[in-house]
């Protein structure tokens, strides 16, 4: 009963962030004076196209974001275009789809990081466990590194990487995701050659979260070491190896949690990594649509990174409510 | 209060920046926006100060822009930090001190803000704003970046709360402003300023974000906008270390030593992070974020919930920097 009203109540939170998240994307960038859509007509007549094909433009525009109704039925009309999945036309590289430019750009950064941040994870938790219980010179070192790499804002890393191992010993190469003259496909060829370009910009990001995880490891590890229930279990005589059993499942917990909110920033999460590598996913289309005002797929990418990051919330919080007792506790006792 | 040696190496750092940013204009003395030479010029091209790291795209003093973009960078994360650090104190002590509907109503809204990825509102405000400086930046910044820090101070104001010298203050009279300020406040100083120095570093980092992606102030060197043209000009690849190598281990030394200053004063006002008697000092993170709606258990004033709130901000923030916010 008690868990039930609690994910109830969560659900609701969500739906209430995620409504705010909305109106936010609908409403601020359509504060900016001037009629987007005008301003963008105006200046592709200087561009010399045929007036017929420019009064297209402008009626479609007006026609899909309804700019000739009233604020708010605007919205509405926004609303039932993303109910639909549809994310609108882009202002810049008219007629395409927001859909096809986001469905052409999402598969390299989820390629990027993805295992990245599965690889990180998992090394960078091993390496917390072992600085934490062996201490000393090994602990030392890895944490003072981990500390650094994880302080690092991840750009930087990725332009010394770029430099040392693209240019100055050029064992990669300088950017892009695919050689000149391929197409994106499945192919062996298409997919030997990606993976070369792969290397570099994975290097850059698995560094940063190993960094980032095994000072988060370490640090719950070594709370829980110092703790009263590791101290009781010493007392009673419980040997070491059982003993790291217990801490270690106390201490993931928050790690797992770590992992799925990781997951889901994924699309936000690297965005400058691309622009340093010049890697076709997110960043880089972002950038571009930043350089041209283009609206439409601004909006798309702000909502998709939202949307993402507050269903991942939402699923820990769940996942919470079936694992964490405390949770159940106040939920179920006459606490609220 | 004993500060360890990794304090006062952060701090030592800390200071360095500082005097290159505040000090280093005046100490140069040329104007960034001054063409010296042509396109990437090797340092030490021409005599003097100036020379000392070769010219950019433009062909201005990469010297010059450094320590001019030091400056922008450190004036956005330091008013950014302010605007940030106020809202927070003022709503987290509110909610945790008034308890009760309040309390609700004002943690309500920081959740809804801490679950929509920061760096998402700040893309979309600095998109929308019709001309951006140093000012609005940091503003932008710092009214997105308040809700953690909010948590954290509630925490903290709850156990508080309940403690004996607040009955003593009520019975005598005193104001709930009063006692907000002078029997609340003062328990949470230490929290409030480890809370500042990490919202200063995250929000330079989010300047440098937000300047990479062609969102940055329009007519003033940062470090982000340095890391920015080094990109658009192709520095890299064409090999002109001086461009970009600069910003982006200027970038590098202001977060790792406002961390390490950060994470060194966490161990010193919280004895109970540190490693029991042989072991090192060592600062208590966790991931718990996710879950701070639980209560903290009782005792210890919310040594747990403090520190771990204040650390994995510092991982999400630097995760998120495009994300974030990164």
């Amino acid at each position: 009963m008690g868990l039930g009203r609690y994910l109830l109540r969560k659900f609701l939170w969500y739906l209430g962030a995620l409504l705010v998240a909305l109106l936010l994307n609908f409403f601020l960038p359509r504060l900016i004076p001037g009629n987007p859509v005008d301003a963008l007509v105006g200046r592709l007549s200087q561009g010399g196209a045929g007036s017929d094909q420019l009064q297209a433009m402008h009626t479609q525009y007006v026609k899909e974001f309804g700019l000739d109704k009233p604020m708010w039925q605007q919205f509405f009309i926004y609303l039932g275009n993303l109910a639909k999945g549809d994310l609108g036309t882009s202002f810049m590289q008219y007629p395409a789809s927001v859909n096809k430019l986001v469905g052409d750009a999402l598969p390299f950064s989820v390629a990027l990081q993805l295992p990245a941040i599965l690889f990180g994870w998992l090394i960078g938790n091993l390496l917390g466990a072992i600085a934490a219980f062996k201490g000393g010179w090994f602990d030392k070192g890895a944490f003072v590194g981990s500390l650094f790499l994880s302080s690092m804002p991840y750009y930087c890393l990725a332009i010394l990487l770029l430099f040392g191992l693209a240019v100055w010993y050029p064992m990669f190469p300088q950017g892009r995701a695919y050689s000149l003259g391929l197409t994106p496909e499945f192919s062996f060829t298409f997919l030997n050659d990606a993976i070369s370009y792969w290397w570099l910009p994975f290097l850059s990001l698995v560094l940063i979260f190993i960094g980032g995880q095994a000072v988060g490891m370490r640090s719950m590890a070594i709370y829980e070491l110092g703790s009263d229930y590791v101290n009781y279990g010493r007392g009673l005589g419980m040997k070491d190896s059982q003993m790291v059993r217990y801490i270690f499942r106390n201490a993931m917990l928050p790690q797992i949690t770590g992992l799925a909110l990781s997951i889901g920033g994924l699309v936000g999460g690297a965005l400058i990594t691309e622009l340093v590598f010049n890697y076709p996913g997110m960043g880089s289309l972002l950038f571009g649509a930043i350089s041209s005002n283009d609206y439409p797929v601004i909006q798309a990418i702000t909502l998709i990174i939202t949307v993402t990051v507050l269903m991942a919330n939402f699923a820990v919080e769940v996942l919470y409510g079936f694992i964490d007792p405390r949770i159940k506790a106040t939920q179920g006792g006459d606490k609220s | 209060m004993r500060f360890s040696g990794r304090f006062y190496f952060g701090a030592t750092l800390v200071i360095l920046v500082l005097l290159v940013g505040f000090i280093g204009p005046f100490i140069v003395g040329v104007d960034p926006n001054a063409s010296i030479g042509g396109l990437y010029d090797k340092p030490g091209t021409g005599p003097g100060m100036q020379w000392w790291l070769g010219t950019d795209n433009e062909g201005q003093s990469v010297m010059s822009n450094l320590v001019y973009g030091t400056r922008t960078s450190l004036l956005v994360g330091l008013i950014a930090g302010i605007i940030a650090s106020s809202i927070g104190l003022v709503i987290g002590l509110i909610a945790g001190y008034a308890g009760g509907m309040l309390e609700e109503i004002l943690m309500g809204l920081t959740n809804i803000v801490l679950a929509i990825p920061s760096i998402v509102i700040v893309i979309l405000l600095s998109v929308s704003l019709p001309r951006r400086d140093i000012f609005t930046l940091a503003l932008v910044i710092g009214i997105t970046a308040w809700p953690w820090t909010a948590r954290a101070v509630r925490a903290q104001a709850t156990s508080v709360r309940t403690r004996e010298h607040i009955e003593v203050a009520k019975m005598s009279g005193a104001k709930f402003w009063s006692i907000l300020a002078w029997d609340v406040l003062p328990y949470l100083l230490s929290y409030v300023v480890m809370a500042f120095v990490l919202q200063v570093a995250s929000a330079i980092l989010t300047e440098s974000s937000l300047s990479m992606l062609g969102l940055g102030p329009s007519n003033i060197v940062s470090i982000g906008m340095m890391l920015n043209w080094a990109l658009a000009w192709g520095s890299i690849r064409v090999g002109a270390w001086w461009a970009f190598i600069p910003p982006t281990v200027m970038l590098t030394l202001i977060a790792f030593s406002l961390y390490l200053v950060q994470s060194s004063l966490d161990e010193v006002f919280n004895p109970r992070l540190r490693r029991g008697k042989k072991r090192k000092l060592v600062p208590a993170a966790s991931g718990g974020a996710a879950t701070a709606e639980i209560d903290e258990p009782e005792g210890e004033p919310g040594a747990s919930v403090g520190p771990a709130a204040l650390m994995s901000a510092t991982v999400a923030e630097g995760k998120d920097s495009g994300g974030t916010t990164q």
